[in-house]
């Protein structure tokens, strides 16, 4: 039997503002699906989401959700997270969102290894305002802002989470939905800092001017810049070059969580426990 | 009420207040002159099961008190000007989503990085909109050591009544001043303690945004069965965006009227020797305490000079400040910026010859500095 979506939706809210086509649905949906497979409340879960296309997210599902301003989503969930520490936060963010103006949360939260997933809707492009230059668009492609080609270089949002210390990272496409699904089950399920990167299509803002201008062709080129870690291991550094790895790429179980350490230092206070030294760590600098 | 004395800073009183208030969250990042109140609040909330955290700039410092907040917990975070500015556009989605918070600004000198150590009272307009848009700030002001404590225990009672962020200032001479304090009891302000106002009935007649025009959002804790949205867009009595004509007027013109029509409720003031004065002196934060000292000097030369020291600096009390000065001729605003209160004096009082005197070198207004300017006019 197919799926039911709608008790996790707000259907009143359909049909969703994204254009025909998008991937974002296809996320949506996967989020959906994990979750389910989760068991979790409804109630249990905050989903935390910022501004552009992505930031939408947070309103279409059923959850306690928050619309937060641009790059911050991390920020507030934080906030959420440390004084709420058994339940679920999500953060949805865009790669403007994640990687642009709020990297520095993105790089910190990463780093404190707290027990958040955050969801990075990556689809080379600012699509909600219309086809601006992106952390990750890629270099010589045509961006209203760089219309000669654009020249920055292109980020790899996972490396950087890796060496931001994020104890869960992975990437998938929305190609592969059920994939996709397995990987947002794997990192929801994972105990500490979570990053997921999920590539989408914007053909309207990204493609149309990219000689994709069809959401088939935009997909088609995310397969074609895509292979599977295990692939991706056996290729020579040439051949890596220009593809991005999928799957889980980091998963560390034994980093502590956030909440968990904090806990520590309630105890500490508390007169349980004496101070945290550098006897606590295993990583110590 | 029963009271205790304490001897301790302005920041340290503070911190205390927070807690004491029913505070169990605190989100900040250092910055001089208000790092003290992160230092003590860090270990005061472990103690009692909450959590302090700093966090990796200004910005995220808000936004977790905000976060933390939105879930139903009482939040603070500190700061001082620079640190303000860089929260400014947060502090606008809290005024939006009508998320109660406590925000202290320990006043330095500015604009931009300025005189970090040094006192300031430059940041009284900034805290009147320090975001864009329209929305009534709440802004209260400690004018000696005890009120350190009670104004911020007042601004959590008053960010719960009104759903909205509260600035309580201070400013570095205060915040770093150490002596004795008569503040109420821990019990006392327990007991004082007013919650914000919850919904109790069936979650499909839950409507947050969905109230009087002049009342705030009732915003129930979240993963308590309510779910709803937060979001900085207009939006409707669900919290979920919209652009319809007349819920984005009566949205935006509500967060002006909730504060507007209850301002009774944050009213504070001082009046010091002003029933028979026929100067009168205008200042709060730590200028007040030079200004009383500066008139007991002139009463003792013959000189009929009072004081007005607005506690609650924004909305300001205009009705309070025009009684006055209808009937007293003299009036001189003293603060230590260039006249950010002298303006709004003068739209109170529907006067343009209110004088001033002003400084902005970092360094305090000694009360003979008032003493003689009085005696100029």
């Amino acid at each position: 039997m197919a799926f039911n979506y709608d008790s996790y939706l707000r259907l009143e809210k359909m049909p969703t503002l994204w254009c025909w086509g998008c991937g974002d649905g296809v996320i949506l949906k996967s989020f959906i699906r994990a979750v389910d497979k989760l068991g979790w409340s409804k109630d249990d879960v905050c989903v935390v989401s910022g501004i552009g296309c992505s930031g939408r997210f947070s309103s279409y599902v059923d959850f306690n959700t928050v619309h937060t301003t641009h790059g911050r989503t991390i920020a507030f969930a934080t906030g959420i997270k440390l004084a709420n520490p058994d339940k679920h936060v999500v953060c949805v963010a865009g790669d403007g969102d994640a990687l642009a103006i709020g990297g520095n949360h993105t790089i910190h939260g990463c780093r404190r290894n707290i027990d958040i997933t955050l969801i990075v809707i990556q689809n080379f492009i600012y699509g909600l305002t219309n086809s601006q230059t992106s952390p990750t668009t890629p270099q010589g492609m045509w961006t209203v802002s760089q219309k000669a080609g654009n020249i920055d270089p292109t980020f790899d949002a996972c490396k950087l989470a890796i060496a931001a210390g994020a104890s869960f990272v992975g990437r998938e496409t929305v190609t592969a939905p059920k994939k996709l699904e397995k990987l947002l089950v794997d990192a929801m399920e994972h105990k500490g800092f979570s990053f997921v990167e999920a590539l989408s299509n914007c053909h309207i803002n990204f493609g149309r001017k990219n000689k994709m201008a069809s959401a088939m062709e935009n997909l088609d080129w995310i397969d074609s810049v895509t292979v599977s870690k295990a692939k991706y291991d056996k290729l020579s550094p040439e051949e890596q070059l220009n593809l991005l790895p999928t799957g889980i790429l980091k998963q560390d179980t034994g980093a502590k969580e956030y909440c968990e350490m904090y806990q520590e230092i309630r105890n500490v206070h508390q007169g349980k426990r004496g101070k945290i030294t550098q006897d606590d760590f295993v990583k110590k600098i | 009420m029963s009271t205790r004395e304490i001897i301790s800073t302005g920041n340290d009183l503070a911190a205390r207040a927070a807690v004491d208030a029913g505070c169990k969250f605190f989100a900040g990042y250092p910055i001089t002159p208000s790092s003290e109140i992160m230092h003590t609040i860090s270990d005061l909330l472990p103690k009692i099961g909450g959590a302090a955290i700093q966090m990796e700039d200004e910005i995220a410092g808000v936004a977790a008190a905000i976060g933390a907040s939105m879930s139903g917990v009482r939040s603070l975070t500190a700061t001082s000007g620079p640190g303000i500015s860089l929260k400014a556009e947060n502090l606008g989605l809290a005024q939006m989503t009508e998320v109660p918070l406590v925000v202290v600004n320990v006043m330095r000198g500015g604009p931009s990085t300025g005189l970090p150590t040094r006192v300031s009272q430059g940041d009284v307009a900034q805290a009147k909109n320090p975001s864009h848009g329209d929305y009534k700030s709440i802004t209260l002001c400690a004018g000696n050591l005890a009120e350190c404590y009670t104004e911020t225990v007042r601004a959590f009672n008053l960010a719960d009544r009104f759903m909205q962020p509260v600035f309580v200032l201070l400013d570095e001479t205060l915040g770093h001043m150490h002596g004795k304090a008569d503040i109420p009891t821990a019990e006392a302000i327990k007991s004082g303690i007013k919650p914000r106002k919850t919904f109790d009935g069936p979650a499909e007649e839950y409507h947050p945004y969905g109230v009087a025009q002049d009342e705030p959002a009732v915003l129930n804790p979240m993963f308590k069965g309510y779910r709803y949205h937060f979001t900085g867009l207009h939006h409707d009595k669900n919290g979920f965006p919209t652009e319809e004509i007349e819920t984005c007027r009566l949205l935006i013109e509500r967060l002006f009227n909730k504060v507007e029509a209850h301002q009774e409720e944050i009213d504070s003031y001082e009046e010091f020797m002003m029933d028979d004065a026929e100067v009168m002196i205008v200042a709060y934060g730590s200028v007040s305490l030079a200004a009383k000292e500066a008139i007991r000097h002139l009463r003792a030369e013959g000189v009929k000079a009072g004081l007005f020291r607005p506690i609650t600096l924004w909305p300001s009390p205009a009705k309070a400040i025009k009684k006055h000065t209808d009937k007293i001729k003299k009036v001189l605003c003293v603060e230590l910026n260039i006249g950010q209160y002298r303006d709004e004096v003068q739209r109170a009082s529907g006067r343009l010859d209110i004088e001033g005197l002003f400084k902005v070198n970092g360094r305090p207004i000694s009360p003979f500095e008032i003493v003689n300017k009085v005696k100029e006019l």
